[in-house]
């Protein structure tokens, strides 16, 4: 074990990908240079040492012109002829401009031609919410692509997760989208210094409790964590659940949870209508309904844009406090029944 | 040209295996035997194998909407094909496809796209994963008019010019997206937009000549396998036929003179009396060949015909290549 940021887990896991297999490569705006931190050796810009385009050379690392719609459906055609690549989107807004690529092609092509094809390729994005970057740069739209079947979704919440998960990824022979928060990037925690991967649709129990469970996601997890501290200091035991994939989802995982607590709260930085809190409150509703001793209660971003300014941002997202407020009302009826 | 007269008598084959095979999808819609409804290549034949007899077996190439020639100009059996089109278990994509998705990776035939432009992005990958492994295979990409006018392409053009893709960017310009007349909608000529990119540009005005798009096509294909990069080629065709079978349009957005006069320059017919003016086959032979062909499109109907429809569980396989929770 060593410790690692969010950030170099994933530069880690390219770099050992790359090293597995030569039919690997790297495809993206600035991972020449490095710029983001996970081409590189330790940290941003081009390192003397360990630099990956020194270690792999042009052939595999492809510097990509600003052009997403061709680098998504070029990756997508790579993939169904023999390379395994690993596309580097930046921000996850960006998505947009290559929608019919991800949603026609990618997630399609497998499918429509009756399995003739398949198309093992990652694509990776950087959601910057939280960060003042405006609202072309905060989205998390992850939950519209867990909408188009033929894609795999992926919402890495610490460094170990980041590093497994992404090695799963280019492992899969299948289509997967990894959406990165950047509020993370700096996070650091114990990550394996050998190879390793995670398997998708496996979820991870950050803590067991007895009281609520609260699914969270992404940059949602670290916050549900600190909040289900504070409420063990008043005696409310929360149990803490990152699905990790989005899809495949491990719905076992969370209704077994639910089945044991009867509470449920879904902490999702996504915008609320139609959000991974939303599919998840359903599927509980659906499969555990006679569980729950109160209502599910889903702590997302409103259905709002996200706004500049830091006076109007940071309100906006599920926090420790939000979380822990949702909590307390799904528990109310029993606090006030004990106390 | 120096080819052979087997290949010569090929591509007479292949574009008459695409006429009657369109004709008869074309029949077949009408009579409710074929769902929905299909784009036929009638008329476009020459062009079609022209360019899919100009690259290798292993190569690469993906269509569009209008595509059911260019698997069949790329060798595909007919069969498969058809029982695709009525959506049967024996379908080149198992019924999963239909006519807008046909796709027959035996023959390098990477698919087709229903959404115009949409494959030119896939193809150009197809020439990285080529270029990256260094095994020589040429990718090419068959659109229409319609989607010379699709970002997509240029951001596709751009690309491969960088990197020295080998990739062909093939423009089937038929001369009217749906109804809407091409010079309409379009700045320029086609193939002049190569220039812009540094790569060149050819543009076939005759594409009811099945040697000249070959030629032009070949050149290109030999400057991709030689790792010199793309190229543009644009060929000037006509669809005989509606944009789409059984499309009825209250307004006659063609020409009746103009249409009659392509009607005229029928490749097949056209390519026919050129082998036997040039000695390569006589009448006799050429009806035979057209005889067969003809078998061939029955023999393909009756495959179909016997062909059970398939499982409705079919449904929910080939998503992904593990199945996962979602689908259970």
């Amino acid at each position: 074990m060593t410790i690692m940021s969010y950030l170099g887990a994933i530069g880690a896991a390219q770099r050992e990908a790359m090293e597995a297999d030569e039919r690997v490569v790297i495809i993206g705006e600035d991972v020449e240079a490095n710029v983001y931190g996970t081409t590189g050796g330790a940290g941003k810009s081009r390192a003397e040492e360990g630099d990956f385009l020194q270690m792999f050379g042009r052939n595999r690392i492809r510097n990509t012109p600003i052009s997403e719609e061709v680098i998504v459906g070029a990756a997508a055609g790579a993939a169904m002829t023999g390379l395994r690549p690993i596309v580097d989107l930046s921000y996850s807004s960006f998505l947009y401009m290559a929608m019919d690529q991800f949603v026609n092609q990618v997630a399609k092509n497998r499918y429509m031609f009756g399995g003739q094809a398949s198309l093992p390729v990652v694509f990776r994005s950087a959601m910057f919410y939280g960060l003042n970057t405006g609202a072309h740069h905060s989205d998390r739209p992850y939950p519209m692509f867990m909408n188009v079947p033929g894609l795999k979704i992926v919402v890495p919440s610490t460094p170990y997760d980041a590093k497994g998960l992404l090695r799963a990824a280019v492992d899969s022979d299948d289509p997967v989208l990894i959406f990165e928060a950047c509020t993370l990037w700096g996070t650091k925690g114990e990550v394996p210094e050998e190879e390793y991967s995670i398997p998708f649709g496996v979820a991870n129990i950050l803590r067991p409790g007895t009281d609520v469970t609260i699914v969270a996601i992404s940059s949602a997890v670290p916050e549900a964590v600190a909040a289900a501290e504070e409420l063990a200091l008043s005696g409310i035991s929360a149990e803490v659940i990152d699905p990790r994939t989005l899809v495949p989802l491990d719905k076992e995982t969370i209704i077994s949870s639910v089945q044991r607590t009867g509470r449920l709260v879904v902490a999702d930085p996504a915008h609320r209508t139609c959000s991974a809190a939303a599919e998840i409150s359903a599927i509980v509703a659906e499969e555990a309904f006679e569980s729950l001793r109160a209502p599910i209660i889903r702590v997302t971003t409103p259905d709002t844009q996200i706004p500049f300014s830091p006076a109007l941002e940071k309100q906006l997202y599920p926090s420790r406090t939000t979380i822990a407020d949702a909590v307390r009302t799904v528990v109310g009826e029993r606090v006030m029944t004990q106390a | 040209m120096n080819l052979s007269p087997e290949i010569l008598l090929e591509m007479q084959r292949r574009m008459l295996r695409i006429r009657r095979f369109d004709e008869r999808a074309s029949k077949m819609v009408k009579r409710g035997h074929i769902p929905g409804t299909v784009h036929t290549s009638i008329g476009q034949e020459a062009q079609v194998v022209g360019a899919c007899m100009a690259l290798g077996d292993r190569d690469y190439m993906t269509g569009n909407h209008r595509s059911h020639g260019h698997p069949i100009g790329k060798g595909s059996p007919l069969g498969p094909l058809m029982a695709e089109l009525v959506g049967k278990a024996t379908g080149v994509c198992g019924g999963k496809g239909g006519s807008l998705h046909l796709a027959d990776f035996k023959v390098g035939s990477l698919g087709e796209s229903g959404i115009v432009g949409s494959s030119i992005p896939i193809a150009t990958g197809a020439a990285l994963s080529s270029k990256v492994l260094g095994n020589g295979k040429v990718s090419l990409a068959f659109f229409g008019d319609g989607a010379a006018n699709q970002g997509c392409l240029y951001e596709a053009m751009n690309l491969a010019g960088v990197w020295d893709l080998p990739v062909i960017f093939l423009c089937e310009n038929n001369q009217y997206a749906l109804s809407t007349p091409a010079h309409t909608v379009t700045s320029g000529v086609i193939a002049d937009r190569a220039a812009g990119f540094g790569m060149p540009g050819v543009r076939v005005e005759d594409g009811q000549d099945v040697l000249a798009v070959y030629e032009a096509v070949n050149s290109a294909v030999e400057r991709a396998r030689r790792g010199d990069g793309p190229s543009l080629v644009e060929v000037v065709t006509y669809r005989f036929n509606e944009h789409s079978e059984g499309l009825r349009l209250g307004t006659d957005y063609r020409d009746a003179d103009e249409r009659s006069s392509w009607l005229e320059r029928d490749p097949i017919v056209l390519f026919r009396r050129r082998l036997v003016a040039d000695g390569i086959a006589l009448d006799d032979e050429l009806d035979e060949l057209e005889a067969s062909v003809l078998t061939e499109v029955d023999d393909a109907v009756a495959f179909t015909d016997a062909s059970p429809y398939p499982h409705p569980s079919v449904a929910f396989a080939d998503l992904y290549t593990d199945p996962i929770g979602a689908l259970a």
